[in-house]
């Protein structure tokens, strides 16, 4: 387990920086970890995040054909607002885990 | 009287049909058991045939051996299940009412949700091996193919029996070697997530493997289309990817009447919502589901589906009897992991807990290392069709315990968990 300390509050990290425990998230925490990944938030960013958050208090699995299904972006705009690895790098912002295959 | 009816008489339905048989009252209740074909194919020899290991009719036989006497079997499509009404409507005209109704529809792969890829080139230079016709026409082109670039291309991250396009790509690299033309073929282990391994204790174990085999993984690759003309993948953010010869792992959904039937998940393929620990449909709570066709976030693949038949058993029984439901299913999934060369590796876990190194205690054969590559492992999977044929699928239970158990695995100071 290791941890970081954002705001004076020291928050559970895994090995890849994902947040452990996903209530510890916070908007401003979002906006450090995507600063991090040269992304700058927006309301729609937050849009995202915050249906990301709710799929995952649900026990859904997600993907980014989900995310695609969302209502709220479609794929290519889902890849515009996260580049690179859409999925991996939102769930890191909104605080829930990595998307894993079983191994 | 009343009606059990089973939908789908594959590994789940097959399993059930007979557990059910041997408990329930024959006075009291009828199983019927429906599917819309006869043949039954061992899915997880598909794998074997395009490198020769395994001929094609290792892996048929008929559905009907597996189903025990007293079970009606009726060959026929289910076009609806009307929950609403307690039946299900076949196409071919009749009506099955139910009292309790169990759906094991599975998955199937469905190349025409990706643009491109059943065109032109189909079935010429880009096949799929989750199918019997399908692996079956693969292993007449590797027998031929002079080599070029060797794509394997997983379209999605829910698919059936997550770990066997990378076992194809460790077969692939052992079948070209010992074709003496290993030099003339690159291959290409394309995938959505970060990796070939995405968790931390098995990427450290068998991560090495890629490099070892000499196999180019890229990584973060959403596919959106294939170009025939030119064979190239291109993924969402426009990247691209040449193959010569494309193995691709299509978009797996769930049976077209659960999207007649309205019972899918916002995903759109056809899964259908269902409590990951009782197996209970989440809308009819006389409906239960299990194996490839459930939403829950388990493996889709037999040893899921069989450590689910085990609790589904319990829970039917408590139903029927007006009791609680209280056994629960931990996401349990053990699987053999062929890495060529006559070796494999074993991986055991669930819901919580990711696969761990160490032993695992298997009664008679003696322990099989977990997340090691080894012999024994090989003869394991090998020994594996005599199993699901003679103990899987007629109910018996495997001698391994129905949770996982944490008995031999190697914890590091804590048990790391992922939800």
């Amino acid at each position: 387990m290791e941890t970081l300390v954002f705001n004076d509050t020291k928050i559970d990290v895994n090995e890849e920086g994902y947040l452990k425990n996903p209530a510890q998230w916070t908007p401003e925490l979002a906006h450090e970890f995507a600063h991090e990944a040269n992304i700058t938030l927006t309301d729609k960013h937050f849009e995202v995040l915050n249906w990301l958050r709710a799929k995952h208090a649900e026990g859904v699995p997600l993907s980014i054909r989900k995310v695609g299904n969302s209502g709220i972006v479609d794929i290519k705009q889902f890849y515009a607002l996260f580049p690179g690895g859409p999925l991996k790098i939102s769930s890191k912002i909104a605080g829930i885990p990595k998307p894993v295959s079983c191994i | 009287m009343k009606n059990l009816v089973i939908l789908g008489a594959g590994t789940a339905g097959t399993m059930m049909a007979n557990k059910l048989n041997k408990v329930l009252n024959n006075k009291l209740w009828s199983i019927t058991i429906i599917d819309k074909d006869e043949i039954h194919y061992y899915q997880p020899g598909f794998l074997f045939i395009p490198f020769g290991i395994y001929q094609p009719e290792d892996v048929v036989r008929t559905k009907l051996e597996f189903l025990p006497r007293g079970v009606n079997f009726i060959v026929d499509e289910v076009s609806r299940i009307e929950g609403e009404k307690n039946h299900v409507t076949l196409k071919g005209g009749r009506t099955i009412p139910y009292d309790l109704l169990i759906v094991a529809t599975g998955a199937n792969v469905v190349p025409e949700e990706t643009p491109g890829l059943k065109e032109e080139l189909w079935q010429k230079d880009i096949f799929d091996f989750y199918t019997y016709e399908g692996s079956t026409l693969l292993a007449k082109k590797l027998d031929n193919w002079k080599g070029g670039k060797l794509v394997i291309n997983l379209t999605e991250t829910l698919i059936k029996c997550p770990v066997a396009p990378l076992e194809f790509a460790f077969l692939a690299d052992a079948y070209f070697t010992e074709k003496g033309m290993r030099d003339k073929v690159e291959i290409f282990y394309v995938t959505p997530l970060s990796g070939a391994f995405t968790k931390p204790k098995a990427s450290k174990m068998l991560g090495a493997l890629l490099e070892e085999k000499r196999i180019t993984v890229i990584p973060d690759f959403y596919l959106q289309e294939v170009d025939n003309g030119r064979k190239m993948l291109i993924s969402y953010d426009q990247k691209e990817v040449p193959f010569d010869l494309l193995v691709t792992i299509p978009v797996n959904k769930g049976a077209d009447m659960v999207e007649e039937s309205n019972l899918g998940d916002e995903d759109g393929l056809n899964f259908i919502p269902t409590d990951k620990h009782t197996l209970q449909s989440k809308k009819f709570e006389n409906m239960f589901v299990i194996g490839d066709a459930t939403n829950v976030p388990a493996s889709k693949a037999g040893s899921v589906a069989h450590f689910e038949g085990e609790i589904l058993l319990e829970n039917i029984l408590s139903y029927i009897n007006h009791l609680p439901m209280e056994a629960k299913f931990d996401g349990h999934a053990n699987c053999f992991i062929e890495t060529g060369f006559g070796k494999a590796a074993l991986i055991d876990f669930n819901y919580n807990t990711e696969p761990l190194a160490g032993k695992f205690p298997w009664p008679v054969v003696g322990p099989m290392g977990l997340l090691k590559v080894t012999r024994v492992n090989h003869f394991g999977k090998l020994a594996f069709r005599w199993v699901y044929w003679h103990i899987l699928l007629t109910g018996k239970t495997l001698p391994v315990s129905t949770h996982m158990s944490m008995a031999g695995k190697e914890v590091e100071k804590e048990v790391v968990t992922l939800n």
